[in-house]
């Protein structure tokens, strides 16, 4: 029951504050809704017992990406004439599409996975904490995780790279 | 109240496909660059809670090792992204896209 509650107050908290992320006008409200959102996101990912995806949900999202986002919409000094609220079009096609997600995947997904028989089954200790997902990336995804090393470095150098006024 | 209660991971699917939805209208309808790129951060994260969802019914840690993955390459994402709003910014003093149509045909 507790989790019916939490689910449906977070769901409602995150469909919203990502409503308001695609409606404002000013970019910073947007991305204060996005903050919002990820928290939401991440008390959503702890519900599903992913206790290390939740946290690094909170850090490198809204501690990190977002700081950095807000950062340059501060360091652009935007006008309030550079700012155009939606248009109207812009809603009809949102809502259209909206309608269409919810036409075409609502009816997929219950007959696909039908509510009744599909329920969450117990797992074991220490499921999505720190140590079960450490050893699973340091054993079988070794590889790939050294590879993301490469390819933040390569971003690190390419934002350098693209930013500066002359090389 | 079937539907609504108790809770199944189609519930999470259903929210998943919500917000990626609205992610997806985000990016096609608003003309602000930041937006079209916090659209995009949206789209990332729908994706991650189907991921995370999957990964609590089978009980395989696949999943959360797959999201971790696609936080940092989000990361990198922005990071680029943000870089070249900066540039375009510097090129025409605006951030909204309608001024950025020179490969158009």
């Amino acid at each position: 029951m507790l989790e019916a509650v939490l689910f449906y107050i977070l769901a409602a908290v995150l469909l919203g504050m990502t409503l308001l992320v695609i409606t404002r006008t000013n970019p910073i409200a947007s991305s204060l809704g996005l903050v919002v959102a990820f928290g939401a996101l991440a008390a959503l990912y702890a519900l599903l017992s992913a206790s290390l995806v939740a946290i690094i949900q909170i850090l490198v999202y809204a501690g990190g990406i977002m700081v950095l986002m807000i950062f340059v919409i501060m360091l652009l000094n935007l006008h309030a004439d550079d700012l155009r609220p939606m248009a109207a079009r812009g809603l009809t096609v949102a809502l259209s599409l909206l309608a269409v997600m919810a036409g075409v995947l609502g009816p997929v997904l219950l007959v696909v996975f039908p509510s009744g028989n599909w329920i969450m089954a117990p797992l074991p200790d220490g499921f999505g904490g720190i140590f079960a997902v450490g050893s699973k990336i340091f054993s079988d995804y070794l590889f790939p995780f050294e590879m993301l090393s490469l390819v933040l470095l390569t971003a690190i150098v390419g934002a350098l790279v693209l930013s500066k006024r002359k090389l | 109240m079937d539907l609504l209660f108790p809770i199944t991971p189609t519930h999470y699917l259903v929210l998943s496909a919500l917000v990626f939805g609205i992610g997806v209208a985000g990016v096609l309808s608003r003309k602000n660059l930041f937006v079209v790129l916090m659209s995009l951060e949206l789209m990332l994260n729908a994706v991650n809670l189907s991921f995370v969802t999957f990964s609590r019914v089978n009980g395989d840690l696949t999943g959360h090792v797959v999201v971790l993955f696609v936080v940092a390459i989000a990361a990198a994402e922005a990071c680029v992204g943000l870089a070249i709003v900066i540039a375009l910014y510097r090129l025409k003093e605006t951030v909204d896209l309608d001024f950025f149509k020179s490969l158009k045909g």
